[in-house]
């Protein structure tokens, strides 16, 4: 091996200061206040690793590397600066598919340099192999999240009877190619593990769309951090199976909070189509439910000017509709009128873990008002008004009370217990899961047609007029 | 009583797991999105494997004197594959790295308590 010499153990120690400090990152973001912090220590953290890696004693083409690292400042920095905050999922998705890639990559030029002077081993082709299929199952998956996610693919999640095969039989090829690469190192079975995983990438993500989206970010952020430590292991180096555990751990526990809360199980989301999506799709859309009352934005900004207590709940709509500085210029209205004003978040409100919360953070709405699902619920019957921009799942009632409902069990924010309900929508139309909302047709609800940013803009003025 | 190295990362893999359980559960819901955004920016690690194959010097065939190249006529060509593969590999690295932490400062910075307002 190459690696030896210099002073080992001092390097292996310093290595595992890097991987404390970027968990030290993580520990940071269990507040606010405490989150850039955390941010600048796992920066701290990488340059350490980086810095190990330079003054490794196989390390000679410094200026290669440099040029590399410089390619990706270069595209990267900008890349985060400028892309706008409502195609975060999306850039999330694609750095996943770029580490996915990278270890990819690595394990094929690992594979060139091991091939070369014939130092090829069982366990490491076996690494390689799992290094090499995870990260491109990660790598494609990721790219058509991201498309999903920017709409250039229709989010509609692709069903047909034969996929949970194909998978099936694509994880088995893996697996067959994977044993027959490590037994004979052959160029062929390599590069059919790329193909397959490749594939399977593709096939695994294709049935999964709208709402479950969430789910699968969080999984592709998972399986990146299971790429690198599997890159780990190859690499025999302690600091990538730390940090790749780590976000691996990371990723899964987010999937779990986002099917937890959905009242779905992890496996029937990553088989596919939320409750079949032929039903979905279908009749729902054109069959209103029993007739909701209207409401214009004069009658709400009428109520809210009586109100003393109002909660906001904001959903997919409101990102879609960007109406996060309309909301945030409505909400100092209301508190400048001595109106105590809250957001209650649904863990899977929008299409990515916490994206609600981004969202009114970029508006300038301070943290200490938006509450979660638990702390908020009991809040909901001292509520005035319950103002839901774009939100639909997250507040049927029938998840607990209809049985019958594919959605019952699932935690639901509240809202109804309020005196006034005011839904703002673009249509009648049933929410992502095409299921009824009774929520519409109660007596103290009503339903605000039009764009959310709109709607609440003439809420705004209306108030003002007030 | 000889422990195998593969045997050590096992048990790295397990620790750093539960460590990971633990700091992870403890993340806010409020920041889901930025501990994303930096979980995909330490990702980039990998550039300290992707370094490891890019870094070393390329030798030349003479090496095949003293080890069992099967294919010399195609050992210079095949560690300048891994070297350029090596590079790229750094640069979509470096692109998470920066990238990830760039957007996670981006984000955190937007996180403001009531208080902070009046400053």
């Amino acid at each position: 091996m190459l690696i030896a010499l210099l002073n080992d153990n001092l390097t292996l120690l310093l290595a595992i200061a890097a991987g404390v400090l970027c968990v030290l990152g993580l520990q940071g973001l269990s507040h606010p206040k405490t989150a850039r912090r955390g941010n600048l220590c796992a920066m701290a953290g990488m340059a350490l690793a980086i810095a190990l890696a330079f003054v490794h004693p196989s390390m000679e083409a410094y200026g290669w590397v440099l040029l590399g690292l410089a390619a990706g400042a270069v595209v990267g920095v900008p890349l985060a600066r400028k892309t706008p905050l409502t195609s975060l999922p999306q850039l999330v998705a694609v750095f996943h598919s770029l580490v996915g890639l990278a270890a990819a990559l690595v394990a094929l030029g690992m594979y060139l340099q091991k091939q070369a002077f014939g130092l090829m081993e069982a366990k490491l082709a076996l690494e390689m192999g799992l290094g090499a299929a995870i990260g491109l199952i990660t790598l494609t998956g990721s790219i058509l999240a991201a498309l999903k996610l920017q709409g250039t693919i229709g989010g509609r999640p692709w069903g047909w009877w034969g996929r949970h095969y194909l998978n099936l039989g694509l994880g088995v090829g893996i697996v067959a190619c994977t044993a027959w690469f490590t037994l004979t190192f052959s160029p062929v079975a390599f590069g059919l593990i790329f193909i397959l995983s490749l594939i399977l990438g593709w096939t695994l993500v294709a049935p999964i769309g709208g709402a479950d989206m969430p789910v699968v970010v969080s999984m592709l952020n998972s399986y990146s951090g299971w790429a690198a430590a599997a890159t780990g292991f190859a690499v025999e180096s302690p600091l990538l199976i730390m940090v790749g555990a780590l976000v691996g751990v990371s990723g899964a526990i987010l999937s779990y909070v986002m099917c937890h809360a959905m009242q779905r199980s992890f496996i029937s989301v990553i088989l596919g189509g939320f409750g079949n999506a032929e039903a979905a799709v279908g009749e729902a859309s054109t069959t209103p439910s029993k007739a909701a009352a209207l409401a214009g934005t004069e009658d709400v900004a009428y109520l809210l000017n009586e109100a003393e207590q109002v909660i906001i709940v904001p959903g997919y709509g409101m990102a879609v509709a960007q109406a996060q500085h309309a909301v945030k210029a409505l909400t100092q209205q209301l508190l400048a009128k001595g109106i105590e004003v809250r957001f209650a978040i649904h863990p899977v409100a929008g299409r990515m873990p916490g994206h609600m919360n981004v969202l009114l953070a970029e508006a300038d709405i301070p943290y200490d008002l938006v509450e979660e699902l638990e702390d908020v619920n009991p809040r909901f019957a001292e509520a005035d008004v319950v103002l839901i921009l774009g939100a639909n799942d997250v507040v049927n009632p029938a998840a607990q009370t209809d049985k019958s409902s594919p959605i019952y069990g699932m935690p639901v924010l509240e809202a109804w217990h309020a005196k006034r309900v005011f839904v703002v929508k673009r249509s009648h139309r049933p929410g992502y899961a095409g299921i009824d909302n009774p929520l519409f047709t109660l007596p103290n609800a009503a339903l605000v047609l039009g764009d959310a940013k709109e709607i609440v803009e003439k809420i705004g003025t209306a108030l003002k007029a007030a | 009583m000889e422990i195998d190295i593969f045997t050590w990362l096992v048990v790295v893999l397990i620790l750093s797991g539960i460590i990971g359980y633990f700091v992870v559960w403890g993340v806010t819901p409020a920041l889901h999105t930025p501990l994303m955004a930096v979980t995909n920016a330490i990702s980039g690690i990998v550039v300290v494997a992707a370094m490891a194959v890019a870094g070393p010097s390329i030798l030349s065939i003479d090496v095949c004197a003293m080890l069992p190249c099967p294919y010399p006529q195609y050992v210079v060509p095949m560690q300048w594959a891994a070297r350029v593969i090596g590079v790229v590999a750094v640069a979509l690295c470096a692109v998470n790295i920066f990238g990830g932490f760039a957007i996670t400062a981006r984000m955190l910075a937007m996180y403001k308590p009531k208080e902070e307002k009046k400053a």
